[in-house]
């Protein structure tokens, strides 16, 4: 709702009643995960609405395996994930940045050293 | 019936079976092809039905589950009627777009209007339980390829009843208001399920080919109201339609319906898209 349009509107009570009436119109959001027949983890695939768990599994089914690519569907409640701040991935992820060290490719075989 | 080729079994379609038929695949007798007729019609008007609410359905997701279901129709219904016409020299284009209201052979419940969300998941709660106990019957008809169209149906339209009963229960134990439209929406389709298990004409003389219409109104029984109560409805008891779609007879609906289905390849003939 724009500001201009709340101006126009004070009756707090009225606008409560339109916010609940939005909020039932729209289903909840759930993630989705697939996993395709050589997969051995399941695989984000996209989000969806659904107005309950099991037909969000059917709503999956539609449309994010119509091709074939699956063989098991998991939803999970969009507001049941956690996720780390975007905004703030400078600082989240530094300690990982310039320590090269970490990587096998780091490191060159010692001389003698057979099998490696 | 007398097959010179077997291998049509897996994944069947229109494709296949023109490719078959091609390789000397035997084509159904007159009389077989009219019992295939009748059967592609039925999912032909009910696919363009669904189809009329992509891009109006209650939600996004919705409107891909009807689309997904219309096309799963539309894809038995060409089968039936590519395998049907090939014993007139006719393709499936042909039957379905240059016949008129009274050459069409679906059931009337088929080609329904599809008023709210309720009526039409009313009338695809009907329509798929039938579907189911027809193609469950037909996978063992003689006619191997009737057979391997319903083997390929019967997998899809499990889906589909499936669909409309989780839709069943949610409306009915849902709102008041949904409550009253899924209420609306059975008693609307109701008088259209009689005919469904009516004695057809185009079934009789086809013993161990067709399945006798009557003997599917036990399965449907059997689900159908038990679904019905369980989502807090009552099973409507209203007075049968005339039916006669069998026959070549229609409500008022159908010729709106078949107008927009066959505008553009009669305006355009021989067109391909």
């Amino acid at each position: 709702m724009s500001a201009s349009a709340e101006r126009q509107r004070p009756d707090g009570q009225q606008r409560a009643e339109q916010q609940a009436a939005e909020q039932h119109e729209t289903w909840p959001l759930w993630e989705v995960f697939i996993r395709s027949s050589r997969g051995l983890s399941h695989v984000h695939a996209g989000s969806l609405h659904a107005p309950d768990a099991v037909m969000a599994v059917r709503n999956a089914r539609d449309l994010y395996t119509r091709r074939g690519e699956g063989v098991s569907v998991w939803v999970v409640p969009s507001s049941a994930i956690t996720a780390s701040d975007v905004d703030a991935r400078d600082a989240f992820f530094e300690s990982a940045e310039g320590k090269e060290f970490r990587h096998a490719t780091y490191y060159t075989a010692s001389e003698g050293v057979p099998h490696l | 019936m007398r097959h010179t080729n077997r291998a049509i079994s897996t994944a069947v379609s229109a494709e296949t079976i023109e490719r078959e038929l091609e390789e000397g695949l035997d084509r159904p007798s007159d009389a077989v092809a009219r019992y295939a007729l009748g059967l592609g019609d039925d999912a032909l008007i009910l696919a363009q039905r669904l189809g009329e609410w992509i891009a109006h359905a209650p939600e996004l997701e919705e409107d891909v589950a009807l689309g997904n279901i219309g096309l799963d129709l539309l894809g038995h219904a060409r089968s039936f009627l590519t395998y049907a016409g090939s014993a007139w020299g006719l393709g499936e284009d042909d039957l379905a777009y240059f016949r008129d209201e009274h050459e069409f052979r679906n059931q009337q419940l088929f080609e329904r209007p599809n008023g709210d969300f309720a009526h039409t998941i009313a009338r695809q709660l009907f329509a798929s339980v039938y579907f189911d106990a027809l193609y469950r019957r037909l996978t063992s008809s003689a006619d191997a390829t009737l057979a391997a169209i319903a083997a390929k149906a019967l997998k899809e339209v499990e889906y589909h009843v499936d669909h409309s009963v989780q839709w069943v229960r949610r409306l009915g134990l849902g709102t008041d208001v949904s409550h009253v439209r899924m209420q609306a929406g059975l008693d609307a389709m109701w008088p259209f399920v009689d005919e469904l298990f009516r004695p057809d004409p185009s079934a009789a003389g086809l013993e161990g080919v067709a399945v006798p219409p009557e003997e599917l109104r036990d399965p449907f029984d059997r689900t159908v109201p038990a679904v019905i109560a369980e989502a807090g409805l009552r099973v409507p008891d209203i007075p049968a339609a005339r039916g006669g779609g069998r026959d070549g007879m229609h409500t008022e609906a159908f010729g709106h319906l078949l107008a927009e289905m066959q505008v553009l390849a009669r305006q355009h003939p021989g067109a391909t898209w």
